[in-house]
């Protein structure tokens, strides 16, 4: 844990940002600030990825081409991969081998699972560190109180975030995602840790954000009937291979409960369990 | 009511202050075992109108602050160096656990050998004392810092110094705090010590000048004088500990 942490500050003053995210120029204020037009989401190409760590392999050998915009949900049992899958993606992660594409100059960001939030900074100074070094002084606040009023924090910007609750913690690290204007994002089960009541006006909000903004979205999530809440396209991951790819064609707002929803989750869990009862396998 | 509370914690010594002085009056404790609080007011008055005071707590001062900082910089810069790098670490640290079994307060002997009752040997022993907690602490604050938000930062286009000053010295800054005041306190202590046994000016000498010529209550106004500056030095440290830590919940409010 404490060689860990060392290894990754030691590496941390030689590395510059992940690939993915690195950028040559600094986004022009400007066109953060704009509206971002609709189907602004980035292409993903993945061919033959495979990842080691060690002699273990954790993803071997995955093809997947992602529509820009679309909206693309991870699922699998634990340990599968699919936190590695998307960290690959991001550039946190190295391939063993294999090809990701995503068009040159994408501003990509990554939810975590824990809001990870700087306790000393401000809500709003939170959000403006997903700006990176784009903006002046006067225009990096304002962009800040905007990403946070997207996603309902209006006026929160002087709090602490130890005074949040988990599910306004987490809708930080969303505002801080998306004060750059992303058009790739990933979200790596961020909405595990919050109660079901939380999690259900949260998934509305990162769909609104979606619709609004056009990204390309990557969400992993352990909760299928999530995935197909949200997601054009659930992909399972099992044994470190893609074992279904399901286009979920539903109107949307989707409604729970209605025999066609129901007949998706039951897809997803049937090639989950492999048609046993797994119960609580997840 | 507030108010009240805060009185309600000098009841005690108030009481204390009235029974000692009356023991005094009627002549159950000697004056010259323990003299009266008034006439420890006395002295200080006496220290304080013929420049004495003045003179000796500046020296005082001086060598705490000095000693202090020569200390403090040096075990701080070791403490971000070993903390930021594993190879400076694997290079020193063994080194410097080793120094630190040795008491330094028992190097007085050999200090004294080498610098007489100099300044020099007042600032050695204060900076050596200081040096540990403040190595200590700063290492391990840095190695403690959450490596979630370290990769967060990272993810975030943040490297090099900037990650620095944003998340890692933030990060380590609580356990900086703690090696600050544990710093002063060892200062203080050392100081005590050292000015006790070898100087011809300072706090420590006044005390001992007093003794050999029997003034018990310059003895006791030397001793409550310490006290007072360490308490001093804790509540400065304090204060720019919750002014610094003002995110950290532990602090709200206080
Ligand atoms: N840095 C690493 N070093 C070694 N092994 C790793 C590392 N990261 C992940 N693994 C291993 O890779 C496998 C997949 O991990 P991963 O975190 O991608 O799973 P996951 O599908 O996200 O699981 P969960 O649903 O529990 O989050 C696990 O067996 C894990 O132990
Ligand atoms: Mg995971």
């Amino acid at each position: 844990m404490f060689a860990d942490a060392l290894a990754m500050i030691e590496t941390a003053a030689h590395l510059g940002p992940p690939a993915a995210l690195r950028r040559d120029k600094p986004i022009p204020f400007e066109v953060l600030q704009e509206a971002a037009p609709i189907a602004s989401g980035a292409s993903v190409a993945i061919s033959g990825l495979t990842k080691r760590f060690g002699e273990t392999p954790v993803i071997g050998g995955i093809d997947l081409e992602i529509a820009p915009g679309s909206f693309v949900a991870v699922v699998g049992k634990s340990g599968c991969g699919k936190s590695t899958l998307l960290r690959l993606l991001l550039g946190l992660e190295t391939p063993t081998s294999g090809r990701i594409d995503i068009p040159e100059g994408t501003t990509a960001r990554f939810v975590f699972q824990e809001p990870r939030l700087l306790p000393w900074a401000t809500v709003v100074d939170n959000v403006t560190v997903g700006l990176g070094r784009s903006g002046t002084r006067s225009t990096r606040r304002p962009a800040a109180a905007k990403a946070l009023a997207d996603v309902g924090l209006d006026g929160r910007g002087d709090a602490w975030p130890s005074v949040l609750s988990g599910g306004q913690k987490q809708r930080v690290a969303l505002a801080r995602a998306l004060v750059s204007r992303p058009r790739l994002l990933a979200l790596d089960e961020p909405l595990g840790a919050l109660d079901a009541l939380t999690r259900i006006s949260m998934q509305a909000l990162v769909e609104r954000v979606w619709r609004d903004q056009g990204f390309t979205a990557l969400l992993v999530t352990h909760d299928v009937s999530e995935a197909i809440a949200l997601a054009d396209r659930v992909i399972l991951i099992d044994g470190g291979r893609i074992a279904l790819d399901l286009p979920v064609d539903l109107p949307r707002p989707r409604r729970r409960g209605t025999p066609a929803f129901a007949a998706l989750e039951k897809r997803v869990l049937d090639a989950l369990f492999g048609g046993f009862e797994g119960g609580d396998a997840i | 009511m507030k108010r009240f509370r805060g009185l309600i914690g000098w009841i005690l010594p108030a009481t204390l202050l009235v029974g000692w002085e009356a023991l005094s009056r009627l002549g159950v404790i000697p004056a010259n075992i323990l003299p009266a609080p008034t006439a420890v007011a006395a002295a200080l008055w006496r220290v304080t109108v013929s420049g004495e005071l003045a003179r000796n707590m500046g020296v005082s001062a001086w060598r705490a602050g000095i000693g202090f900082l020569i200390g403090g910089a040096i075990g701080f810069a070791f403490g971000l160096a070993n903390g930021l790098s594993r190879f400076s670490e694997q290079f020193t640290d063994t080194t410097l656990q080793m120094v630190r079994n040795v008491p330094h307060l028992a190097l007085i002997p050999l200090v004294i050998l080498w610098f007489g009752i100099d300044e020099q040997a007042k600032l050695f022993l204060v900076a050596l004392g200081v040096f540990f907690p403040i190595y200590i602490n700063t290492l391990h604050g840095i190695r403690s810092v959450d490596p979630q938000l370290v990769e967060m930062g990272k993810t975030y286009g943040m490297s090099g110094a900037e990650l620095f000053s944003r998340v890692i010295l933030p990060g380590a800054l609580p356990s900086i705090f703690v090696g600050l005041r544990f710093g002063l306190g060892i200062m203080w202590l050392t100081l005590i010590v050292a000015e006790t046994i070898s100087a011809s000016s300072g706090i420590g000498y006044m005390a001992m000048q007093a003794r050999e010529f029997m003034m018990t209550d310059v003895v006791v106004l030397s001793i409550l004088i310490y006290a007072l500056l360490g308490k001093l030095a804790d509540t400065v440290a304090r204060v720019l500990e919750r002014r610094t830590l003002a995110w950290n919940p532990a602090f709200e409010g206080v």
